[in-house]
């Protein structure tokens, strides 16, 4: 119906629809334009100035908590999770592609994690790491709360992927003589690699800011949200703003990397989407 | 490898990371509900009821859970109605693809940015010589600084509408991506107004969206502690955040006793929904 006339409704709904994009952007907007205030600025407007001697002072060593250690421990969280959470997703959503004994019990373990109250979750993970008598720490019982906040997140955008996957590709393969691992290296593994990216990008986002699963199973160091959190409660200075403008724009940097590796991925299958003939 | 073994073997890590991480500590979970706990030792081996008689015995406990219950069905009430809006409109408005995906992301990219700067960014909005009062008073329509705006139930709803108004855009856009357009144009030729497609077509087809986008939003509602405390400023209770607040006093048998009834009523919730959909056709 794409020549039909724009109705009066698509007006109306057009105006929600901006409405609600300015309420979803508009209040991190604010902390962004907040965080180059002035050196005798405060935690609101007006501004007095503008600088960026919040930013400064984030790098002095006389500022609040351990902001650099959170930092440190939350990207490098982060990325562990994402291998983990790509490798994982991956060969789960290969073996789900067949029934096999408890791959309903598993779906919904899965599922259940993911809709778990994470308060709950995490005085599990915490509760379990006391009784063993072992450190709680985040490269251990916090990683494990993170990958039962990520995986669901990656096996279920497998389950999408694989649902939609055209099974004559294998087929074909087969057909051809290549073997199991040269189907999945060479066939399978290409064509979902976009979908790759997307499980990455939420195994890295998901991870650095978690903060509710984090909270019993960090141990006695911060990651960044959980830093972040404790800072908001006696904050007196936009230096908190200036934190929060740099954690959103490394986000937006991930996030931006994730989006153009999935469209040159893109572009590059539709110019060289064949390769028969080049005995690959 | 035999292939008969082979989805056991591609299963198994992640099996493995669920057990370790999830299964055994919801035991965990059970288990210690019934330990008991001193000052400085806080697990006691134990087989008591005194930890679920506390949670039942005391009034709090009701009035913390109605509360909540307050929270899940205002906060539900508003992102179904704004979230099925914003669905139908990127469904239904918008013809080209590349169009809906574009806006389709401008609404999921806040969701993979941090939550607690989320919520920090409506202090200055919010707060009493925040935008929002400023603008107010300037206006002329209250004389004094508006308190209710923040660390108020106000707040945390709008914190909460913020945040997850998301989950029930996704579920239900999917669904409705799903319907057969010429189901619209069968319901048009048949003489059905737009309400009434909408009322007899779209929405009982979105059905399995709106259960799963509901599931999201209520089980978030009802365990969330970081909201609550970060909008709520310490005034407002959960049950999430009492279980949290008796973490924060490492008293964890009754914070699991209190989890586990949390649990049974998430359960009930999701069981409920669940008559409505099956959630694994759906993807």
């Amino acid at each position: 119906m794409p020549s039909e006339r724009r109705s009066r409704s698509f007006y109306v709904l057009a105006t929600i629809f901006a409405l609600f994009v300015l309420f979803l952007y508009g209040p991190i907007l604010t902390i962004l334009v907040l965080s180059f205030q002035g050196p005798d600025g405060g935690l609101v407007f007006p501004m007095r100035g503008v600088s960026v001697h919040w930013f400064v002072d984030l790098f002095q060593p006389q500022s609040i908590g351990d902001i650099w250690g959170a930092f440190d421990r939350s990207w490098k969280l982060g990325l562990i999770v994402l291998v983990l959470t790509v490798v994982l997703s991956f060969l789960a959503g290969l073996a789900f592609r067949r029934r096999f004994k408890g791959s309903t019990l598993l779906f919904y373990v899965v599922v259940a994690s993911l809709i778990m109250p994470s308060v709950v979750v995490s005085l599990g993970i915490g509760a379990l790491f006391e009784l063993l008598g072992w450190e709680r720490n985040w490269w251990s019982s916090a990683l494990g709360a993170h990958l039962t906040w990520t995986l669901p997140f990656g096996l279920l955008i497998m389950f999408a992927v694989f649902n939609r996957f055209n099974p004559a590709y294998e087929e074909a393969a087969r057909d051809l003589g290549a073997s199991g691992f040269q189907t999945v290296r060479y066939v399978i593994l290409p064509i979902v690699a976009p979908s790759l990216i997307g499980v990455a990008l939420f195994g890295f986002t998901l991870s650095y800011d978690e903060l509710a699963r984090t909270s019993q199973s960090g141990g006695a160091l911060n990651t960044l949200p959980l830093e972040l959190q404790a800072m908001q409660t006696n904050a007196t200075t936009p230096v908190i703003y200036a934190l929060g403008t740099l954690t959103t724009a490394l986000s937006v940097l991930v996030i931006t990397v994730c989006l153009v590796a999935v469209l040159i991925l893109q572009r590059r299958r539709a110019a060289l989407g064949s390769d028969a003939g080049r005995g690959v | 490898m035999p292939a008969r073994l082979a989805p056991y073997l591609l299963a198994a890590p992640l099996a493995l990371v669920f057990l370790a991480f999830f299964l055994v500590p919801m035991v965990l979970v059970v288990v210690v509900s019934v330990f008991n706990y001193e000052a400085y030792q806080i697990l006691i081996p134990d087989f008591t009821f005194q930890n679920y008689d506390d949670v039942f015995s005391s009034g709090v406990t009701y009035e913390t859970y109605l509360h909540t219950a307050k929270f899940c069905v205002i906060v539900w009430l508003i992102t179904l109605v704004l979230g099925f809006t914003i669905a139908y409109f990127l469904a239904f408005h918008i013809h080209s693809l590349t169009m809906q995906i574009t806006l389709f992301l401008i609404c999921t990219i806040p969701f993979w940015t941090s939550n607690v700067i989320r919520m920090i960014s409506w202090i200055p909005l919010l707060g009493r010589n925040g935008l929002v009062n400023r603008a107010l008073m300037s206006a002329g329509v209250v004389e004094e600084p508006q308190e209710w705006l923040l660390y108020s139930d106000f707040s945390v709803i709008l914190g909460f509408v913020h945040l997850y108004t998301l989950f029930m855009i996704v579920p239900i856009f999917n669904s409705m991506m799903r319907i057969d357009r010429s189901l619209l144009e069968a319901a048009y030729d048949a003489g059905a107004s737009g309400w009434q497609t909408l009322w007899n077509v779209i929405i009982p087809l979105a059905k399995p969206g709106i259960a799963i986008g509901s599931i999201f939003v209520l089980t978030i509602v009802m365990g969330d502690f970081v909201t609550v405390n970060v909008l709520g400023g310490g005034q407002i209770a959960s049950v999430g955040k009492a279980i949290w607040t008796e973490l924060s006093y490492l008293q964890f048998p009754p914070a699991a006793a209190n989890a586990i009834v949390l649990l049974g009523v998430v359960i009930l919730l999701i069981l409920a929904l669940m008559r409505i959909v099956d959630i694994r056709k759906e993807l």
